[in-house]
């Protein structure tokens, strides 16, 4: 029996290094050795958010514990539900447009994109070539803002001040770019169908220019404060992972499919606007854990950047609107002058334009992923029917698997990682 | 690919490009092997079901259309598929297929009242708790039926019939010179006008 208990020295090398071995792993000896005790673990269930700081919104998730360990993650949705859809379909198309701005508040124009893109085709409709350059670089400002957020958000739930703070003064400058272009800070209504709402003033193409120039610079500190880091390496890596089987099961989109090893980027495979012209890079990583997530989307700020430089370097001046008064108002001059332009201008005010009957489905690639509008028109001035396809609605959805088994605190490296924003979930 | 969709399985209804969309439509038994096969077979390999929702058409016989959003990474291509139904026959679910369906079914379920059979998690998921009605539907007013407020003497949150303060508006700003097609004394350049018309087209 004492012979039993001596343990030979390997062994003793063995509980040396490894001493957490689940037991379906071990030996049949060695389980017979190991000391068994029954500790009584409660199981109950906890209440995450709504009003949790690190629940980006609103978002209530029900936890069931055991312990530490969250066994399921059930969210619950709906508490920001606007009834946007309902809404969009008691308006004229011109009217419908804003309310595309309060769905993802944090990237508002690529949302616009998605809806001013599916009225063009349905209308068939072409923009002018400066309006796409316009909008690819709007587009691409807005990833950068929301990539800048969701990071820095990120990095404050994990227990990082410095980012978030540096990263508040660098949005500021490109939404100052915003306010230039549309007037407004956050709620732009800026691209329309038929283009964009107005010319840039003349001087704020250098000023992005010379913006675009620091940037990448500032992208390298916050990259100094993050990537390295080894309390951020902790909370992150290995931690919600998501093979590509999964991501693609649960209809994953963006950032978060890329992070998985799918080398899919609608700006890429399926160009709209002008991103067929313009060289880019579409970063992917395979581990799929909240750190490849957020690599991803490190490196697409610098994609971002080049894309904007390649704008400014082939912009030209020229229409900003298609030239048809049906779609686009006619100018202030001209409707002290001429009749024509007056009724056109009261008309396209009050009742609209007319879209021919049809359905379409169009995507763009949003900064947190693949944001979708069906809509169906009837002929009328008003959509049949608008459904928006939120990204982050899938992406919620899933986080009952992302997070299986995961501590309580990693859960908020995950919803984190995942880009949440519940203007577009709850819509 | 329409072709070969519309030959290959029966109770397909149309196979077609509509805007530069392929669009099937089929018949709600045929739903589950259409998907299947458009899931599994390296031809299509439509791995992500990126959206599902509903459309009301409430003077038709089967008013909802339940409209399924398909895309391949793969082969980078999208699909739409499209079956119909009414406010009792269920859709089969296609949650097993794509796991992500739970949540969209639930969402389709909520907003429409539409069905899905086999879904074992049909909820309410955007409207407040006990909501009643079907929001989305076309019948549903803009307004709704139930307000909510705070209610301070009783201490919670109290549901009241919806009391507008101002009527609900909703102008009516498509021209009558585009809807009376002849207005009165007009007729005769009317017919000028429409016979050209008729030349050209």
């Amino acid at each position: 029996m004492t012979d039993m208990k001596q343990p030979r020295a390997v062994d003793v090398e063995e509980t040396f290094l490894r001493n957490d071995i689940p037991e379906s792993l071990l030996t049949e000896q060695k389980l017979q050795e190991t000391e068994r005790r029954t500790v009584e673990i409660d199981s109950h269930a906890l209440n995450f958010g709504p009003q949790h700081p690190s629940a980006h919104g609103v978002l209530r998730l029900v936890l069931e514990m055991e312990g530490e360990v969250v066994a399921r993650a059930v969210p619950h949705i709906g508490l920001l539900h606007r009834g946007t859809e309902k809404l969009i379909e008691y308006k004229t198309y011109h009217k419908a447009l804003p309310y595309f701005d309060r769905l993802d508040y944090v990237s508002p124009m690529c949302e616009e994109q998605a809806f001013a893109l599916a009225t063009e085709k349905l209308l068939g409709i072409d923009i002018p070539e400066r309006a796409k350059w316009l909008r690819v670089m709007f587009a691409e400002i807005t990833r950068i803002l929301n990539h800048i957020l969701n990071i820095t958000a990120m990095g404050l739930d994990c227990g990082a001040v410095t980012p978030a703070l540096w990263g508040y003064e660098e949005r500021e400058k490109l939404l100052e770019f915003y306010e230039a272009a549309s007037g407004a800070r956050f709620h732009a209504n800026y691209f329309r169908p038929g283009g964009v709402a107005r010319d840039i003033p003349a001087e704020l193409e250098d000023r992005i220019g010379a913006w675009a120039k620091e940037f990448p610079a500032w992208i390298d500190d916050l990259e100094g404060l993050l990537t390295e880091n080894r309390i951020w390496k902790q909370r992150t890596v290995g931690i919600g992972i998501f093979t590509t089987e999964q991501a693609l099961a649960w209809g994953f989109s963006g950032p978060c499919l890329r992070a998985s090893g799918v080398p899919w980027d609608l700006r890429r495979s399926q160009p709209y606007d002008n991103y067929h012209k313009v060289d880019f890079k579409v970063p992917v990583t395979r581990q799929g854990d909240c750190y490849d997530r957020y690599l991803v989307r490190m490196e697409e700020m610098r994609e971002s950047v080049k894309i904007i430089e390649q704008c400014l370097a082939q912009i030209q001046p020229g229409d900003v609107k298609v030239q048809d008064p049906k779609f686009t108002p006619p100018r202030r001059a001209d409707m002290k002058r001429s009749m024509e332009a007056l009724i056109h201008h009261f008309k396209l005010f009050s009742e609209g334009y007319h879209v021919p009957p049809g359905a379409t489905y169009t995507a763009v690639e949003s900064p947190k992923g693949e944001f979708g509008v069906y809509l169906v028109a009837d002929g009328s001035n008003r959509p049949y029917r608008c459904k928006i396809r939120p990204t982050g609605f899938s992406h919620l959805q899933a986080i009952d698997e992302l997070s299986r088994r995961a501590m309580l605190a990693d859960m908020v490296a995950v919803i984190g990682s995942l880009d949440l924003v519940f203007g577009e979930v709850d819509r | 690919m329409a072709f070969t969709l519309a030959t290959s399985l029966p109770g397909i209804h149309s196979a077609a490009v509509e805007k530069g969309e392929l669009v099937v439509r089929t018949v709600r038994d045929q739903l589950l092997p259409l998907m299947t096969l458009l899931r599994d077979d390296p031809r299509y390999r439509f791995e992500q079901l990126m959206d599902l929702c509903g459309v009301d058409f409430p003077g038709r016989e089967e008013r909802f259309e339940v409209v399924y959003n398909l895309l391949s990474v793969f082969h980078n291509h999208r699909i739409r598929v499209i079956v119909t139904t009414d406010e009792t026959t269920p859709v089969p679910s296609v949650h097993h297929l794509w796991p992500c369906a739970t949540w969209w079914e639930r969402e389709c379920y909520d907003l429409f009242g539409v069905l899905f059979s086999g879904q074992p998690d049909l909820r309410r998921i955007l409207t407040d708790i006990g909501f009643e009605g079907f929001p989305l539907r076309k019948d549903f007013p803009l307004t709704g039926y139930e307000e909510v407020r705070y209610d301070v003497e009783l201490r919670k949150v109290v549901k009241e019939p919806v009391s507008l303060t101002q009527d609900f508006r909703d102008f009516d700003f498509v021209s009558p010179w585009e809807g009376m097609l002849t207005l009165p004394g007009d007729e005769k350049a009317h017919e000028v006008r429409q016979g050209i018309k008729r030349s050209r087209g």
